[in-house]
Order: structure tokens, then C-alpha cells, then sequence
């Protein structure tokens, strides 16, 4: 019983990290129809910005924490200004083709410096030691993680649900071109939801840096992940794909934990469950049916 | 061959100008010339470059047809080929090492069973379209590399397949010389079965399906079997080009499944230029060759020049080489002729 509370501890706190990454590209496509694949690469820059930040100015975590987002969503905004806006009138396929060539690019500029091997980030001392809860002992901060992340996305489904920006946002998702013909000027948050975005994965980033490994592929096999998150999710739906982030996160646990006799399941699971979400519901446990095609 | 299908600019296709057409339209001795030039220079190639990045050249050209196909001539964006390329890599390895049959016929068994593979990925695949594709298509691919990883009594995971013999009746193909001329007939065998595909009535449902999915429905054609009868096609000779790679380098390693690798495929047919069937031989041979310069210079960093030419390329230059080119030599065929 107690190892099974710790593993599906496990799962959420990892699939907090699906859902923060999988609510970024939702929000993302929603809005501007774009399938962001460089997304991984804004999470491995926000945990090797705040390893930068501490080894070479001595910024700590928390100031790290506020930096690393705001600045990763200028430079999200830059380049949708520079290069994305450009081609969101095409096929969705052109900006996936361009945000893989700028996850390239990002990956190897950080290689190029700083070189492949990990390197280790220290937890933030008021965040080291552990919380009884018990039946088991937990990592204070993987405890801070998992309340830190689920915080996040109750604030941006709060933002989503209440606000007027949120209204506009949640409105254009689902249906862009009434929205347009109501009179609202979708254009004009195009770019900071783009950054907002971005700046959730840099967040997750940050977040990820004293408990994983920080190296410029950490964001890379990662990202395709999330990508079976959002189609297991339904992209469509922002509360489908941070459902199905956090779901992901238990499922991958259970499996590691319980099906460890067959890795070839256990480190595959994710990709099972889609298919067999494929074979059910196409379009996603949330999502609605696309046009016929 | 005359051609009806319809080419009004679609700002949302990703299928641009279609080569099918202005192909059609390119008076027949062009056409015949092309083709002849096109022979000397893949006869006359291992002379000017290193046989090696020669033969590299050609798995690639199979490769990026294989992708033009379903990009080009289907509307599908795979962004998972490098399973169907990998997989192949593998089995024909294997069946190279341990059978020890000459090494068409394990190439022959590695296209089958990426063709094998493509059957439950397609199957799914084809559930979505657009962009859910190519996301599908990457996670299958993922799930094919994992699986290749985890499988070490096989594949001997990271340390790579060693020593896929280069076996044929006994001759010395060890000098990459003579492997060129040896893989020669079958790439170009693996070239003209996706030219018989795309200008077949089987090609011209598919093109059908490209440029109104729904028309096609209406009219009765069963759009899920097109798409998954021609991705298992396209598995083959994505497969073809995996098998000669394999037995090429004499080794087989996890790159070749991951999914950097079926990233490149499609810069490369994009660069070639989209729905032009040799536009993706050009940017096979422009990116293998570039690729090469850059490591042989002692470059580090690869991936910021591949990154570098998708982004420009997807930016400026979508309709790619071949595109523009013919684009180009039309309308100077079209001013001469008023």
C-alpha cells in the first residue's frame, strides 16, 4: 500500500511537468493554430537558464523562478513576431517544420557552450528534507513541485474562466471565426498568449532543474511525450490535455512500478495508450470530432 | 496525359504547386532530357564525390521519394519515417549477419517488414489528419526507437548493430566504389516504382484525396485504404533506403530510428520541393553533401545549420528547388511560345 501511494505520488509530480508543458502548447494552438515543437527546447532553456543564473551570477532559485518565465515569454513573443506570425495563414505544418528548425537551432547553441553532459542543480534549502506524510516520507520538493503546479493551471483555468482575456482566449479556441465576427480583435492576443505559453515551459523548466538532470536534450525526447499527451487529450481541449498530462504521469509510474518485468511495455506505455485512444476516440479523450477527412 | 487536376493557389494546403502537373505540361523531349541527364550524372557520381557519401545519396534520394509521396502526392505530413527507414535498417542487418544471404535479399526482407510495420502505425495514423498526423506518426516512431533501445539481446541497443556484411555471390564489394554501382539498379528500380505510384489511377485518387478529402469520400473512394495502402508503400521504399544505408555504413545504429532522423527526411523533401518526386533525389544529395562538408570541416554543431535551412527554407523558399525551378522554366516556355 505504501509503495503504491509513493508511485502514484511519482506519477503526479511527473505529470505535472506533461501538464504545465501540454497546457502551454494547448493554450498555444488554440489560439494561433500552431503546433509548438520548439516547446521542449524553451523547457530545457528554462532549467539551463537558472543553472546559468546560480553558477555564474549567483541568482537562487526563487528569483530564478520569476526571471526564467518572463524572459523566455519576451523571447517566445519575439520570435512569434519574427518568424511564427509569418506563416500562421498556411498549413499548421509550416510552423511545425519552423519550430523544429529553431529546436535545432536552440539545442545546439547550448551544446556548442556548454557541451552535453548534465550537469546537477542543488534544491533550494528551504525546499530540502521531506514531509511525513505518515505512511511514507516524501521530498519536500517534489511535495512543492506537485502543489506548485497544480496551483498554476487552477490559476490559468481561473484567468480562462473569469476573466475577459480568458473569455477571449477560451471564445477563439473554439470557435475563431465567430469570435472574429462578434467584433473581438483576436489578432491583438495573438502574441502575448504565445509568450504566455512559452513562459509555462520555461516555468516547468525551472521547476525541473534540481530534479533533473539539466542538459541541452532534456527537453527533446520529452517534448514527444507531450505531444502523445495532447493527442491522448484531445489538443483542442485545454482542460482535456492537462487531464491527460496529469494521467500520463500516473499511468508511466504504474507501469515502471508494476510492469518492470517488460520494459519494452513500461517505456513504451505512453505511446500504448494512444494508440488505444486512437482506436476508441479519435479525436482525443476531450476533444471534439474534426471535419471528416 | 493530360492533366485536370485542379492547382488554384489554397493558401492553407501544404501541397504547393504540384509537380504532377507541370511535369504533365513540360513539352516530352524536356522530359526526356532531363531524364537522360539525370542517368549520367547518377552514373557519373562516385567519380566526383566520395563514393561513400555517394552511396549515402542515393539511400537518402529513396528516403525523401518515400516521404514525397505521402507530403507531396497525399497531403500527409509523416514526421515518423524514420520508423519505416530504422526498422528496415535493423531487420535487414539481422538477416545480413545471420542468414548470411546475399545483401538484396536482406535489404528485400528489411523493406517487407518496415512495409509490415506501416500496416498498424498507417491503421492509426490515418485516424487523423494535418497536424494530429504528423504528431502521431513522430509519437509511433518514438515508440519504434524505445523499443529498438530497450531490446538489447537484438538490436545490442546503443552499441549499434556491428559488422552487416556486404554479401553478394562472393564479389568484393568492400570499396565504396563499386557498393555505389552495385545499389545502383535497385535505387533506381525503388525511383520508377514511386514514379509508376504517383502517375497511376491509384496516384491520381491520391491526389484527389489531397485537394478535397470530401470530394473523394462522395465520390466513393474509400480515403482511409488510399492513405494506408499508399503509407505501406511508402514504408517500402523508405524501408529500401534503410536496408542499402544499413549495409552501407556495414552498421546499424539507434540514430537511425530517432526522430532527428525523420525530421531531416522531410527538410529534405521541403528543400527538394514539395509534390515534386525528384525535387526530394536534389535535396537528398544538396543536404547529404552538405553534411558531410560540415563534419569533414570539423563542424560541431550539425544541427544549426539543418535548423538554419528549415527555418529559411520554410520561411522563404517553400515551394523548394525543383519547384521553383520548373515554375521558372514554365513560364519562360509559356512567354516564348505567345
Amino acid at each position: 500500500m505504501t509503495g503504491f501511494l509513493q508511485n502514484t505520488f511519482n506519477g503526479l509530480v511527473s505529470g505535472a511537468f506533461y501538464a504545465l508543458l501540454a497546457l502551454g502548447l494547448a493554450v498555444i494552438f488554440g489560439m494561433l493554430r500552431v503546433v509548438n515543437f520548439a516547446h521542449g527546447a524553451f523547457y530545457m532553456l528554462g532549467a539551463f537558464g537558472a543553472y546559468v543564473l546560480l553558477t555564474e551570477a549567483g541568482v537562487p532559485f526563487w528569483a530564478a523562478l520569476v526571471i526564467m518565465p518572463l524572459g523566455l515569454a519576451l523571447l517566445g513573443m519575439a520570435l512569434e513576431r519574427a518568424f511564427i506570425h509569418r506563416l500562421t495563414r498556411l498549413d499548421p505544418l509550416y510552423n511545425f517544420l519552423l519550430t523544429f528548425g529553431l529546436t535545432l537551432i536552440l539545442q545546439d547553441l547550448v551544446k556548442l557552450r556548454y557541451g552535453v553532459q548534465s550537469s546537477p542543480y542543488e534544491t533550494p534549502s528551504a525546499l530540502s528534507g521531506s514531509v511525513d506524510f505518515g505512511l511514507f516520507d516524501f521530498p519536500t520538493y517534489r511535495v512543492f513541485i506537485l502543489g506548485f503546479a497544480v496551483a498554476v493551471c487552477v490559476g490559468v483555468w481561473w484567468a480562462l474562466t473569469r476573466t475577459r482575456v480568458g473569455m477571449v482566449v477560451r471564445a477563439s479556441t473554439e470557435r475563431p471565426e465567430l469570435t472574429r465576427a462578434f467584433g473581438i480583435n483576436v489578432g491583438r492576443w495573438v502574441t502575448p498568449v504565445f509568450g504566455f505559453g512559452i513562459g509555462l515551459a520555461g516555468l516547468a523548466g525551472v521547476l525541473a532543474a534540481p530534479m533533473r538532470a539539466v542538459n541541452p536534450l532534456m527537453g527533446a525526447d520529452l517534448i514527444i511525450v507531450v505531444f502523445a499527451v495532447v493527442v491522448i487529450g484531445g489538443l483542442g481541449s485545454i482542460f482535456g490535455s492537462v487531464a491527460a498530462g496529469f494521467g500520463i504521469g500516473l499511468v508511466q509510474a504504474w507501469g515502471e512500478a508494476y510492469l518492470s518485468a517488460f520494459p519494452i511495455v513500461s517505456q513504451t506505455i505512453v505511446f500504448i495508450v494512444m494508440a488505444v485512444v486512437l482506436l476508441w476516440r479519435p479525436a482525443g479523450l476531450f476533444g471534439r470530432e474534426e471535419a471528416p477527412a | 496525359m493530360t492533366s485536370t487536376v485542379d492547382t488554384k493557389a489554397d493558401a492553407s494546403r501544404p501541397a504547393v504547386p504540384s509537380g504532377l502537373v507541370t511535369v504533365a505540361r513540360a513539352p516530352g523531349w524536356i522530359r526526356y532530357a532531363l531524364l537522360a541527364v539525370a542517368l549520367l550524372v547518377a552514373l557519373w557520381l562516385p567519380n566526383g564525390l566520395y563514393p561513400a557519401v555517394a552511396v549515402d545519396i542515393l539511400c537518402w534520394a529513396l528516403f525523401a521519394v518515400a516521404v514525397d509521396l505521402l507530403l507531396g502526392f497525399t497531403g500527409l505530413m509523416s514526421f515518423g519515417h524514420a520508423a519505416f527507414w530504422g526498422a528496415s535498417a535493423y531487420v535487414t542487418g539481422l538477416v545480413a549477419i545471420h542468414a548470411g544471404l546475399p545483401f538484396p535479399a536482406a535489404v528485400l526482407a528489411g523493406a517487407l517488414a518496415a512495409a509490415v510495420l506501416a500496416v498498424p502505425i498507417g491503421y492509426l495514423a490515418v485516424k487523423r489528419t494535418g497536424i494530429y498526423f504528423a504528431m502521431v506518426t513522430l509519437a509511433f516512431a518514438q515508440m519504434v526507437y524505445y523499443v529498438a533501445n530497450e531490446w538489447r539481446s537484438v538490436t545490442q541497443g546503443e552499441n549499434g548493430l556491428q559488422g552487416v556484411p556486404r554479401e553478394l555471390f562472393g564479389l568484393d564489394l568492400s570499396d565504396d566504389y563499386y557498393f555505389y554501382y552495385a545499389i545502383l539498379p535497385i535505387v533506381l528500380l525503388g525511383l520508377a516504382g514511386a514514379w509508376r505510384i504517383v502517375h497511376s489511377p491509384f496516384g491520381r485518387v491520391l491526389v484527389g484525396i489531397r485537394d478535397n478529402p470530401a470530394r473523394a469520400r462522395a465520390l466513393g473512394y474509400p480515403v482511409h485504404r488510399y492513405k494506408l495502402t499508399v503509407l505501406v508503400l511508402s514504408g517500402f521504399i523508405a524501408g529500401l533506403g534503410g536496408g542499402l544505408f544499413a549495409v552501407g555504413h556495414r552498421f546499424v545504429s539507434l540514430e537511425v530510428l530517432h526522430w532527428t532522423t525523420s525530421g531531416k527526411a522531410v527538410i529534405v523533401v521541403v528543400l527538394g520541393g514539395i509534390g515534386t518526386l525528384w525535387g526530394g533525389v536534389l535535396g537528398a544529395a544538396i543536404v547529404v553533401r552538405l553534411e558531410d562538408w560540415l563534419s569533414f570541416s570539423g563542424f560541431e554543431a550539425i544541427g544549426l545549420v539543418t535548423g538554419g535551412i528549415f527555418v529559411l527554407v520554410v520561411l522563404l523558399f517553400r515551394r523548394g528547388i525543383w519547384g521553383t525551378a520548373s515554375a521558372l522554366a514554365l513560364r519562360w516556355w509559356a512567354s516564348r511560345r505567345r
